[in-house]
């Protein structure tokens, strides 16, 4: 129980707009961080995950509840007494001091003998891959570049968590991947507990170990990325995290996992945690490359006739939007494993066609 | 994303503002009180202050004997406004106008003067202003003194002459204008006009419908600073009105010197105030408010 | 960026920007030409001397009231630099009581007429019973420097990034540390600037000095106030292009202060 680097026990902020009006950035999360975990904070801006890391760094004190780093609870401790470090989402370097003195900072602060400061220095900058920029003034760096030292100087420290406001958002598509990939490597090699925040889904999935989806200053959904996609407690972070289809209705029965749901003629059987009451509004989530489109009807619990209104090709899949009876439509994606440039191939021509999908592939959510 | 300064009342942001809070108190606040308090009083026999709760001096202000120095003020610190904005919007327009690289340099070179001496520069005025000085040396050399115009003329601004006050006074405030001015005309977006010009709008109707109604900010914002300060001037009128130009300021002056009549002085002075903020009210009310007042 | 060199002020404007610089600009320089004139009243160039100077550095008042005028200035410019850049740091990082009333306090300064502020200070000084001389006149120059140097100094924190100080305590400095080693260095140039303004204030005030000074503590501009009004010779010329020239260069080195921009 207690091998959490970091916790979260019931924190709530609450902030008062210029109006007056107070707004709850953080509204009672609870969140246990593992020793050693990539752990991320995902979820639309204004959503209170900024504000959490915030309160974990010590910038911003909890209105109620605690926040516990290592076991112990941190109170009104100042930043600059936790053991914690911070890289920020604009990196603050310091302009005014070279890269050797802004990543050696925390050790001067610290009192570290001048031989090992800079010994530790010359790793740092080893580890993010910058040697020989010691001299250079952060102005003179590129963004990517400032990126790295600005990690330097947070690991250098050796802290027991480390914290990453949004560190890739101001770079480019493809030095973001390289850095993404470059980090999860650093915290492996490393050890440390990273809590790192994001609006990316695709981010986050690619790079936890575990996600807190949050919305509203809620932490709606904690868990592996494979348990938040294929999985999702709710339906806004069904919505959140990739594409999905809700199929609203009622809940017909239900017998262990497997439940009956009436959508509106459509008798649905999909996978549920929860056993609500038969007769609750339930809506039912199915992603669409679960679905699967036929010209016959297979032989699989949910398949329903359709109609092919849209199709889209994006090289690797091609998009449909099938109309099933009852208004319902359906988002599908499927991957094309037949390579022709004829469009006639992927369904084109045919417009009936039978949607079905698994079980275990629908999710039902109560509102 | 809200602002977060730390949001409970901080020890130390009173301890960092308490020096200032103490000086400006003890040294601005309570002089100020005092003054309020002194101008209800009356004139002990020896220059002292009797402490009583009278009017009498704010009534001798407004008689016929005194009365018209405040319209007198009141008067040449508008004519001084109107005239900064008449003599600054072009040149203000100029500089924004220019080159990007050369605005620095134009604004640089306005300064400049601003930041000598205000007496130098009035001096510098009465060298040409003066009987025998630049002016009227020129004016003879181009035969206008022989003009009974140009007789007129000169007389108008010659040193000792509400003409030459004003001529100091506009020399005295001009960067107060031209700076506000500037920065509104500087933000204006150039393709708002091309926007006019693309609509059929002539320059002339362009620069009336668009660019001075966008630069009003600038003008307001200029016209405070120049109007408040001109209400209270009394260097100008002394060195250059001589005897005869006797402006608020001035009437202040004499009483605490002079005529030691502190509690008439200190009324004077509430009315200045009063005065100033009556008009700058009407100003703001009737044209708003200019967001360029902060440099 | 580029459409704004599209437009290029007409010939008319030019014009007239040529004759009100020389509107601004002729009369001092006539000052300056008169103080090398031989005839004292004359305003023919009736020869070159550098006389003027001569007695200038001779009369024995006005380096007294030269050596009043820095003290003043230096010990003001001091003081209120220091005092008003704690303010500005008060008020841009924190929320205390009676934030607003200060806030408010600051801009008095700045819209009270010059002739109040100063009998002001003359009726508080006679009834607490303090004696005018140097020391009430630092005291003014103190209450009317410090507002500048606050609005100086606060643009300069308002434009400064906030998250290098929250780096700072992120990487174990204490408020104190944070301050020395990263924002004061950021923020010096405006420092600079508001200790120049004040200075560059005191040096020139003549009203405020007017009313809190005493017999034996004259500073240059009262000086020269008494010099006009009396018999005006060039030695007042020959003063007043020192101070020009002095005042030009100081202008230049708090041009090479600001931080070069784009």
């Amino acid at each position: 129980m207690t091998d959490f680097s970091v916790e979260l026990r019931q924190v709530t902020k609450k902030f008062t707009s210029p109006e007056g009006t107070p707004v709850l950035a953080v509204d009672d999360v609870t969140l246990g961080i593992r020793d050693g975990e990539f752990f991320s904070l995902l979820g639309p801006s204004g959503c209170g995950k900024t504000t959490s890391l915030r309160m974990i760094a010590g910038f911003e004190q909890p209105t109620s509840g605690e926040v516990v780093i290592a076991g112990q609870a941190m109170g009104m401790t100042p930043p600059f007494q936790r053991p914690v470090n911070t890289v920020f989402q604009s990196y603050a370097l310091f302009p005014h001091m070279t890269v050797t003195q802004n990543v050696a900072f925390g050790l001067e602060m610290k009192h570290t003998p001048r031989a090992d400061i800079q010994k530790r220095v010359t790793e740092a900058l080893a580890m993010v891959r910058l040697p020989g920029m010691e001299k250079r003034y952060p102005k003179q760096l590129s963004g990517g570049q400032q990126q790295r030292i600005a990690l330097a100087r947070a690991l250098v420290n050796r802290p027991k968590v480390l914290l990453l406001d949004e560190p890739l958002g101001a770079l480019d598509l493809k030095l973001r991947k390289e850095m993404q990939l470059e980090l999860k490597t650093l915290q492996r090699e490393v050890g440390i507990t990273f809590v790192y925040v994001t609006h990316d889904q695709e981010e986050a999935l690619t790079m936890s170990d575990r996600i807190a989806v949050m919305n509203m200053g809620k932490a709606l959904h904690v868990g592996t990325p494979t348990e938040i996609y294929e999985r999702p407690n709710c339906r806004f972070v069904a919505d959140f995290i990739g594409e999905t289809n809700f199929l609203p209705g009622t809940l017909a029965g239900c017998d262990g996992k497997r439940a009956t749901v009436d959508c509106h003629g459509l008798r649905i059987i999909a996978e549920t945690d929860h056993a609500p009451a038969p007769g609750t509004q339930v809506v039912v989530a199915v992603r669409p490359e679960k679905i699967r489109l036929h010209l016959e009807p297979p032989n699989t619990p949910n398949c329903f006739a359709g109609h092919i209104e849209n199709v889209v090709y994006v090289g690797t899949d091609t998009r449909f939007e099938v109309k099933l009876a009852g208004e319902h439509r359906l988002r599908v994606r499927q991957q094309n494993l037949v390579s022709t440039p004829d469009l006639t191939a992927y369904f084109g021509g045919h417009t009936d066609v039978y949607a079905a999908w698994l079980p275990e592939a629908a999710q039902v959510l109560v509102e | 994303m809200l602002k977060t300064v730390r949001e409970r009342p901080s020890l130390q942001g009173l301890v960092l503002i308490s020096p200032t809070m103490f000086w400006l108190i003890a040294f601005l606040l309570v002089p100020s009180a005092l003054i309020v308090v002194i101008s209800f009083g009356a004139r002990g026999s020896y220059g002292n202050v009797v402490y009583t709760f009278k009017l009498d001096n704010y009534v001798r202000l407004v008689n016929a004997e005194y009365g018209h120095i405040l319209w007198d003020s009141t008067w040449i610190a508008l004519l001084t406004t109107v005239a900064c904005i008449l003599a600054g919007y072009p040149l203000a327009y100029f500089i924004a106008r220019s080159h990007p690289t050369r605005r620095s340099l134009f604004m640089f070179l306005i300064l400049v003067p601003f930041w000598t001496n205000f007496l130098i520069r009035i001096y510098a005025w009465m060298i040409i202003l003066r009987g025998e000085g630049v002016l009227n040396a020129v004016m003879t050399w181009l035969g206008l003194m022989n003009t009974s115009l140009g007789q007129w003329l000169f007389s108008q601004v010659q040193l000792y002459t509400p003409g030459a006050v004003l001529v100091g006074m506009v020399y005295e405030f001009l960067p107060f204008m031209i700076l506000p001015l500037y920065t509104s005309l500087e933000k204006l977006d150039p393709s708002l006009l091309e926007a006019a010009a693309d609509l059929g709008a002539r320059p002339w109707r362009a620069f009336l419908r668009v660019t001075l109604p966008l630069s009003l900010p600038g003008i307001i914002a200029g016209s405070i600073l120049v109007f408040i300060p001109a209400m209270g001037m009394f260097v100008v009128p002394d060195l250059m009105g001589g005897a005869k130009t006797v402006l608020v300021g001035n009437l202040i002056r004499n009483q605490f010197f002079t005529a030691r009549d502190w509690p008439f002085g200190s009324a004077a002075s509430m009315v200045l105030m009063a005065l100033t903020l009556v008009v700058t009210l009407i100003y703001t009310r009737t044209f708003g408010f200019g967001e360029e007042l902060v440099p | 960026m580029n459409e704004r060199e599209r437009t290029r002020p007409g010939r008319w404007l030019t014009l007239y920007a040529i004759a009100a610089y020389l509107y601004i600009y002729l009369p001092i320089f006539f000052l300056v030409l008169f103080s090398f004139n031989t005839s004292k009243f004359s305003v023919a160039m009736q020869g070159l001397t550098l006389r003027w100077y001569g007695d200038l550095f001779n009369d024995k008042a006005i380096w007294q009231a030269t050596t009043n005028t820095l003290i003043v200035a230096i010990t003001s410019t001091i003081f209120s630099t220091i005092v008003g850049t704690a303010a500005a740091i008060g008020l841009h990082r924190y929320n205390f009581r009676g934030k607003g009333f200060s806030e408010a306090t600051l801009y008095i300064p700045v819209i009270i007429p010059e002739v109040v502020m100063g009998i002001a200070l003359l009726a508080f000084f006679g009834q607490v019973g303090l004696t005018l001389g140097l020391p009430t006149i630092i005291i003014a120059h103190i209450a009317f420097s410090i507002p500048f140097v606050v609005l100086t100094v606060r643009a300069r924190l308002q434009g400064m990034d906030r998250s290098v100080e929250e780096a700072a305590m992120d990487l174990g400095a204490n408020e104190v540390v944070t301050f020395w080693r990263i924002t004061l260095p950021l923020i010096m140039p405006g420092v600079l600037s508001g200790a120049l303004l004040a200075f560059t204030l005191s040096l020139d005030d003549y009203i405020i000095t007017l009313f809190t000074a005493g017999p034996g503590s004259t500073t240059l501009p009262l000086r020269v106030f008494s010099m006009l009004k009396q018999a005006v010779t060039p030695k007042v010329n020959a003063l007043s292009s020192l101070w020009i020239l002095v005042i030009l260069v100081a202008l230049l080195l708090s041009q090479r202060l600001q931080p070069r921009r784009g």
